[in-house]
């Protein structure tokens, strides 16, 4: 079972986490909290993570997903998500979260769409 | 058939193979690494018994979440407390039992996780995720006076289908509670 790998890079504002492998219950939903929390610390509040490699999710990383959303929300910034695979995009549906979280599945348009907010 | 045998990092196991029933029992720490062992076992069940790539994945997510449950809320992460894990394999599904040594809960006392005062909720969305994912799905009064999750899956058939076609996937699982 693949371990969750974080690793992020500026794509001008915006921040675009990679995330790839698993957010479970344990190391992976762990490792996601302190990479958003070393994120919004340093002041990088608009962040795309992309899930285009993440193949499983669980409750828990569904609640870390979650908590990083609201989190960069009260601090007044922003979190999308891009690339869903299939597994996550389904997770999503029948949890009623795809209608919370702004969901791209193309990353200039997902940078765009940041831009917009700010203008 | 393998009996009384106590690898290290649970609590020992026990399958015994009958004419037409296999069963399986699991003793479990409560510990994280029980969650993945728990999955990776009833995988390996649910691949032998012909389960396709996408049922696979519904029971794995499904006993994630329950040994999840027994885990955290259950045994509230207590050491000294064990989880048992049992799986059958009649002649027409798979059941799943996940024991805890918990107060139990009502299942009736569960929030809704798609009630929206509920969908920003970081947690509480692992009963919901079983009853999606599985074709049957209750929670009892255990034995050992914890919460017992049973659940069940229809086997497929011999061609690779469904044995009904009540697919509880993930397309109508929304309409679940």
């Amino acid at each position: 079972m693949a371990l969750l790998q974080a690793t992020y890079r500026d794509a001008g504002a915006v921040t675009v986490l990679e995330l790839s492998g698993r957010i479970t219950l344990g190391e992976g939903s762990a490792l996601l909290r302190s990479t958003m929390r070393e994120l919004l610390d340093e002041q990088r509040l608009k962040i795309l993570v992309d899930l285009g490699d993440i193949n499983y999710i669980d409750s828990s990383g569904i609640g870390e997903l979650v908590s990083a959303y609201t989190t960069a929300k009260n601090r007044g910034g922003e979190l999308k998500l891009l690339h869903l695979t299939k597994k996550v995009h389904d997770l999503l549906q029948i949890t009623k979260l795809y209608t919370v979280f702004d969901v791209h599945s193309d990353e200039v348009t997902a940078l765009r769409s940041f831009d917009k907010k700010s203008a | 058939m393998h009996s009384n045998v106590r690898p290290n990092g649970y609590g020992g196991w026990r399958l015994i193979k009958m004419a037409e029933q296999k069963h399986l029992d699991v003793t479990l720490d409560t510990q994280v690494e029980s969650v993945n062992l728990a999955e990776e076992m009833c995988l390996r069940v649910a691949e032998a018994a012909g389960f396709d790539e996408d049922d696979c994945y519904r029971i794995g997510m499904s006993v994630r979440e329950g040994v999840i449950n027994a885990f955290h809320y259950g045994n509230q992460e207590r050491p000294e407390k064990k989880i048992y894990l049992a799986v059958d394999l009649t002649s027409d599904k798979m059941v799943i039992h996940v024991l805890d040594e918990g107060k139990g809960f009502n299942l009736g006392d569960v929030p809704n996780p798609l009630a929206e005062e509920n969908l920003l909720s970081t947690s509480g969305r692992g009963i919901f995720l079983m009853r999606s994912f599985m074709d049957e799905f209750d929670v009892v009064a255990g034995r050992t006076g914890g919460a017992e999750i049973i659940m069940s899956k229809k086997l497929p058939n011999p061609d690779g289908h469904p044995a009904n076609n009540n697919d509880k996937g993930d397309h109508n699982a929304s309409h679940q509670t």
